[in-house]
C-alpha cells in the first residue's frame, strides 16, 4: 500500500516541478552531484543512474570523521549542483569547505526526517525491549511536495519510542551512523530522489522509478534481515566493535555494542576502556569481537588475544569496501554485517 | 586497598603488563639518551628528530599497512638520514648543527605530508602514529625490549668520548678523531630510542619521556651517574602512574604518562635540591 502511495506522492512531485521550472535545459547532460562518503554515494548513484555525474569525496575504506578536504574536493563541491551530505555532525569538516569552495547548489542533508538517537542511548537497553525500531516520519520537506510517509512495518513489531523524547533538545549530540537502520535508509533514498528531482525535473519520473527499485530492494533485504537476527538467542547480543558506528542496527535489532574509541575514531582508548571490554568478555556477557574497515585493529586483536575471545570477522560501518571486498555497495554491507553477526552469535 | 589501586590492575590485566613492560622498557633505553641531549642543550633535537622519522613511518604504513617492521625501518631510514645529512652539512659548511637540522627535519617532514596527501591514506595516519600502548603485541615488545638493550650497550661504550664532549668538545676533537663518530652515533641512538618510542607512545609523546624525566633529574642530582638514575627512576614512575591514572580515570593512556611526567618535572623545578626554585631563594651561605 505505502509503495502506491509512494509513487503517487512521486509522481504529483514530478509533475508540479515540470510545470514550476520550465526553462530547464533539456540537453541531456549528466548534472555534477556531490556525495560527502561512500554509503551515501553509493544510495545516490543508485536512484541518480546515468542522468548524475557523481563524485564521492571519502572513498571506499575511507574514514570520514578525520578526512581532510583537497582544493580537488573544493573544486568539485564548488562545480556540484547537489551536494549530498549525511547531517548530524557526521561531515565535520563540511561547513568550512561548503563555505570556501564556495558552493551555490542545493545541499540535501540525508538524514532529514529520521529520528536520531543521541549518543550512548543504545548503552543502556532494557531486556525484553524486542526488535524494536525508531519510526521514519517526516518534517519539513522543500518545495512543499511529500514524501511516502513510511509506515506498516512487518508484524510482530513493537516500537521503540521510549528514548524518543528527551533528545531533541541537545543538538548535535547524536549519532550519525544512521544508515544502518533501514528504515532510515528509506528516508535516505526519499531525500536522494527529491533532491535530484528538484534540480533536474527532466529526469524526475526516472529518479523516482530507481528510488522505488531501490527502497524495494532495501524492503527485501530488511525482511530478511529480520528473521535472522530474531532468530538469534536473547543472551547472546553483545559484541564489541573498535568504534561505536553501530547504535541504530542495535536499537533495531535490540543487540548491544560496546566499543572502547566511542563514536568518533578521532578519540584514543583509555586503560579503563579496555578493563571493562575485557572483563565483559571474562564474564561472557560477550558473544563475539568484530573489527572494522575502517580502525586501526591492533587494540581488538589484543583483546581478543588476552580473553581467548574468537574474532567474529571484519564489519563495515562508515565506509563501503572496495570493489573486490564483500560491501562495496549499500545493499551488500548491510547484508554481510548481518550475515556475519548473526554467523558468530548464532552458534 | 593500596593492592587494589595500584597492583591489581597489572595482576589482573595483561594488556597492563604489557603496557608497563613496553613503558619500562622505553624509559631505560630514552631518559640516558635525554640526558646527554640536555647537557649537550640539544634537548629541541629530540622534537625535531621525532618530527623527521613520522614521513618514514608514514611510508613504510603506505607501502604495507599496519607492518610493525615497515614503520620501524621507514622511521629509521627517515631519522637517519635526516641525522647524518645535518651533521655531516654542519662539520663541512659554515652553518651550525642546529640551523641545518631545522632545515632538513622541515624538509623531510614536508616529503612526507607530500605523500600522504598524494596517496590518500584510508586509515588516518596521525592515528596510527598515535602510538597504541594498549595494544602492544608480541613483536612489538620484542623490539621495543632489544632497542632499549641496544641503546644502553651502546652508551656504555659511548660514556667516556660522550661525556667528554658535553664539557670540552673542543678538547675532544682535538685530541681524538673519535669525536665526529661519537656524535653520529648519539644521533643514531636519539632516533632509535624515538622509532622505539613511537610504536608506544607515538612519535610525539615519545620526545617526552625522553626528555621530561631528564630535564626533571636535573634538579635532583648533578654527576652522569646520578642524573641517569634519577631521570630513569622518574621514567619509570610516571609509566606506572601514568597507566593507572588511565585505568583509573579512564584516561587515554599516552598522554596522562608524559603529563605524569611533566607535573614530575615542575615538581623537581620547585623543590629539588640541586638548583631548585625554593633552594635558589635561600639565602647562600658562605663558605
Amino acid at each position: 500500500m505505502h509503495s502506491v502511495q509512494s509513487l503517487l506522492t512521486s509522481i504529483t512531485a514530478t509533475v508540479a516541478l515540470t510545470l514550476s521550472v520550465p526553462n530547464t535545459s533539456w540537453a541531456d547532460d549528466p548534472i555534477p552531484v556531490v556525495a560527502t562518503f561512500s554509503v551515501l554515494g553509493d544510495m545516490v548513484k543508485r536512484i541518480g543512474g546515468e542522468h548524475i555525474s557523481l563524485t564521492t569525496l571519502v572513498g571506499a575504506d575511507g574514514d570520514t570523521h578525520v578526512y581532510q578536504p583537497t582544493p580537488q574536493a573544493a573544486r568539485v563541491v564548488a562545480e556540484a549542483d547537489v551536494l549530498f551530505i549525511n547531517g548530524l555532525g557526521f561531515e565535520g569538516w563540511l561547513e568550512r569547505l561548503v563555505e570556501a569552495a564556495p558552493f551555490a547548489g542545493s545541499l540535501v542533508v540525508a538524514t532529514t526526517g529520521i529520528e536520531p538517537i543521541a549518543f550512548g542511548d543504545h548503552d543502556d537497553h532494557e531486556e525484553g525491549h524486542e526488535e524494536g525500531h525508531e519510526e521514519g516520519h517526516e518534517e519539513g520537506h522543500e518545495e512543499g511536495h511529500e514524501e511516502g510517509h513510511e509506515e506498516g512495518h512487518e508484524e510482530g513489531h513493537e516500537e521503540g519510542h521510549e528514548e524518543a523524547t528527551d533528545h531533541h533538545g541537545e543538538h548535535g549530540a547524536f549519532d550519525p551512523h544512521a544508515w544502518h537502520s533501514f528504515t532510515n535508509a528509506i528516508i535516505y533514498a526519499n531525500n536522494i530522489a527529491a533532491g535530484l528531482a528538484q534540480v533536474d525535473p527532466t529526469n524526475a519520473g526516472f529518479y523516482y522509478q530507481n528510488h522505488q527499485i531501490f527502497v524495494n530492494e532495501i524492503r527485501a533485504l530488511k525482511a530478511e534481515a529480520d528473521v535472522i537476527m530474531a532468530a538469534l538467542p536473547i543472551d547472546k547480543r553483545t559484541v564489541v566493535t573498535p568504534h561505536d558506528g553501530f547504535g541504530y542496527f542495535a536499537d533495531l535489532y535490540n543487540l548491544r555494542f560496546e566499543a572502547p574509541q566511542g563514536l568518533s575514531t578521532e578519540s584514543e582508548a583509555s586503560a579503563a576502556d579496555v578493563a571493562k571490554l575485557i572483563l565483559l568478555i571474562r564474564k561472557q556477557e560477550i558473544s563475539a569481537v568484530f573489527i572494522e574497515s575502517i580502525t586501526d585493529n591492533r587494540l581488538m586483536e589484543q583483546i581478543a588475544n588476552e580473553t581467548g575471545a574468537v574474532i567474529g570477522g571484519k564489519l563495515y560501518s562508515d565506509a563501503l569496501s572496495s570493489e573486490d571486498q564483500p560491501a562495496s555497495t549499500y545493499l551488500d554491507m548491510m547484508r554481510h554485517n548481518t550475515k556475519t553477526l548473526s554467523q558468530a552469535l548464532g552458534d | 586497598m593500596i593492592w587494589e589501586l595500584v597492583f591489581a590492575p597489572f595482576v589482573e590485566f595483561g594488556f597492563m603488563r604489557r603496557a608497563l613492560l613496553g613503558c619500562v622498557a622505553v624509559s631505560f633505553g630514552a631518559t640516558p639518551v635525554g640526558v646527554f641531549l640536555m647537557l649537550r642543550r640539544m634537548s629541541l633535537t629530540g622534537d625535531a628528530m621525532a618530527h623527521a622519522i613520522l614521513p618514514g613511518a608514514a611510508i613504510g604504513y603506505l607501502i604495507s599497512g599496519l607492518s610493525l617492521s615497515a614503520m620501524t625501518i621507514g622511521g629509521l631510514i627517515a631519522g637517519m638520514v635526516v641525522a647524518l645529512t645535518s651533521g655531516f652539512v654542519a662539520r663541512v659548511t659554515a652553518i651550525t648543527e642546529d640551523a641545518s637540522l631545522a632545515a632538513f627535519y622541515l624538509i623531510s617532514l614536508a616529503v612526507g605530508v607530500l605523500i600522504v596527501s598524494t596517496r590518500g591514506s584510508n586509515v588516518d595516519l596521525l592515528h596510527v602514529l598515535f602510538g597504541s600502548v594498549l595494544a602492544l603485541d608480541d613483536a612489538a615488545l620484542i623490539l621495543l625490549c632489544s632497542f632499549a638493550t641496544l641503546s644502553i650497550l651502546t652508551l656504555a661504550v659511548l660514556l667516556r668520548p660522550l661525556v667528554l664532549e658535553c664539557v670540552d668538545p673542543q678538547f675532544l676533537r682535538s685530541v681524538s678523531r673519535l669525536s665526529a663518530i661519537t656524535h653520529f652515533l648519539f644521533l643514531a641512538l636519539v632516533v632509535i630510542n624515538l622509532v622505539a618510542g613511537f610504536h608506544a607512545l607515538g612519535t610525539l609523546m615519545a620526545v617526552g619521556i625522553m626528555i621530561l624525566p631528564a630535564t626533571a633529574a636535573r634538579f635532583w642530582a648533578a654527576g652522569i651517574v646520578g642524573l641517569i638514575s634519577v631521570a630513569a627512576l622518574i621514567a619509570t614512575l610516571s609509566s606506572v602512574i601514568g597507566l593507572l591514572l588511565s585505568f583509573h580515570f579512564s584516561l587515554p593512556s599516552g598522554p596522562a604518562i608524559i603529563l605524569v611526567a611533566g607535573i614530575g618535572y615542575i615538581f623537581s623545578l620547585i623543590f629539588g635540591p640541586v638548583g631548585g626554585a625554593i633552594v635558589q631563594a635561600l639565602p647562600r651561605q658562605k663558605t
